[in-house]
């Protein structure tokens, strides 16, 4: 297999690196630049920068902060939130993005899936499921940033999105969110085992211990946030914590 | 050194000029055959299709460019499709021909490890470099130790005699060709220019291998 990817996600808020909680409550925590630079110096394997208020507004702000990075950051980027169309898509790669994490857009229209895998490869198409659990314990999944349901069960619509051309799942837990105090596990299990795609796991994740449940769960990638955002751990600590444990990173 | 990144329009080629900027050299982007033709040293990046990738190439007339600047011995980097499209054949989305500078055919990855399990694939993601036929690398790889990461992205990959073969990468127990040399041509199934420390070492000694040649 490959190694499991740790992933730096950097959610943006007009220019700042912001954090909340189960997506609200946000707080400005500086610039994304120099938190994406400190991450790379240490070894984080992707970043993934996402757009928070963009489905708001109908558009994606992120070409600068892309573009930016792409001058001294040489690791794949993906970038999520606002993007509408396939020619949004093509405008964010040209500035230096490597994939786009589809939510709103596939939610309004599935087919966006194909055709950004079409036009761009699969590789390209990542769908991005923000999750909560209702009371029935089936997952239900919502969109503009956790603020609007769908209708649609997370597990059929993760399988969904794989056939109509998703390379890969971003999966986020509403509900674990900012809590950094366990990531779904449950969530987790069910989406692996239903797609043959690699699944990047978000929210939660409060400690390497998170990382290795969700690891054991399936995941393919694990985001933190708030944990290296608040220096409550490195890469490093977290990589070396993730194979003492006996999962396979990259060094 | 006038450094030509080949732009045959389905590329994202920004993140390749920037690593080579990073590294001191800025590349000349170009779709002119003329421009292929007076290089002192060769890019072809890619993502996408192999038979989108040819067309784009023949459609700009940059399939012969790129043969007679290769044996006129200029030096040649492929990456990922760019790699691939080195090779005589491709079969995705069935059987193209390729630019055919080195000897072999570009095959779908097994999609089942070497027990029989499923294997996720696109095989994205970090995987380390092995020598092959010998204890250490050589070319663009000199500067790597075994073990090194770097990143894939990509559902196809080249067969190819072992003799073309710079180093392995391992997935699902499969050998996978990650990086391979024909005399002046190189090419990387990965992404030297998306795999951090390791793959700017990689970029480097391209440059100095061209700026020697």
């Amino acid at each position: 297999m490959s190694k499991v990817r740790v992933i730096a996600r950097l959610d943006v808020k007009n220019d700042y690196l912001v954090k909340g909680i189960q997506l609200e409550g946000l707080r400005k925590l500086g610039s994304p630049h120099d938190f994406a630079a400190r991450y790379y110096e240490q070894g984080i394997d992707e970043i993934l920068y996402m757009d928070i208020v963009a489905s708001l507004y109908n558009r994606n702000n992120l070409s600068d902060i892309v573009r930016r990075t792409t001058e001294d950051i040489f690791i794949p980027i993906t970038v999520g939130g606002g993007l509408r169309s396939v020619e949004d898509v093509r405008s964010i790669l040209s500035m230096g993005a490597d994939k786009v994490a589809v939510n709103t857009a596939a939610i309004r229209d599935e087919n966006i899936i194909t055709r950004v895998a079409q036009s761009f490869g699969s590789q390209c198409m990542v769908l991005s499921i923000e999750a909560k659990r209702r009371a029935d314990g089936h997952y239900e999944a919502y969109f503009d940033n956790g603020r609007n349901h769908s209708g649609k069960e997370v597990v059929e619509w993760a399988r969904r999105g794989v056939a109509l051309g998703a390379g890969e799942i971003l999966l986020t837990s509403v509900d674990k969110e900012g809590l950094q105090r366990g990531m779904d596990d449950d969530l987790i299990k069910a989406v692996t085992e239903a797609v043959d795609v690699p699944v990047i796991v978000s929210g939660g994740c409060g400690c390497a211990a998170d990382a290795v449940h969700a690891v054991s769960a399936g995941a393919s990638a694990v985001a933190a946030a708030s944990i290296l955002h608040y220096n409550k751990t490195t890469v490093p600590e977290l990589k070396d914590a993730l194979r003492a444990a006996g999962v396979e990173v990259r060094r | 050194m006038k450094l030509v990144v080949i732009d045959y329009g389905l590329s994202n080629l920004l993140s390749v000029c920037r690593s080579f900027a990073f590294l001191g050299c800025e590349p000349v982007v170009s779709s002119s055959p003329e421009e292929v033709l007076t290089a002192d040293a060769l890019v072809l990046p890619g993502v996408g299709a192999f038979a989108d990738g040819m067309a784009g190439l023949q459609k700009l007339g940059l399939d012969d460019a790129v043969k007679k600047a290769v044996a006129a011995g200029t030096p040649l980097l492929g990456i990922c499709l760019g790699m691939q499209m080195l090779f005589d054949e491709g079969e995705e989305f069935g059987c193209h021909k390729g630019l055919g500078l080195i000897p072999g055919r570009v095959v779908k990855l097994a999609d089942r490890d070497t027990d029989g399990a499923p294997l996720r694939i696109p095989h994205v993601g970090w995987n380390g470099l092995y020598p092959v036929g010998s204890e250490q690398f050589t070319g663009i790889l000199a500067p790597l130790t075994p073990s090194d990461e770097t990143y894939f992205v990509h559902s196809f990959a080249a067969e190819t005699d072992a003799s073309f073969h710079l180093a392995d990468t391992f997935y699902g127990g499969h050998a996978v060709t990650a990086a391979v040399r024909c005399k002046n041509v190189f090419g990387t199934q990965f992404h030297p220019e998306k795999s951090g420390r390791i793959g700017l070492a990689i970029l480097g000694e391209y440059l100095r291998l061209c700026e020697n040649s």
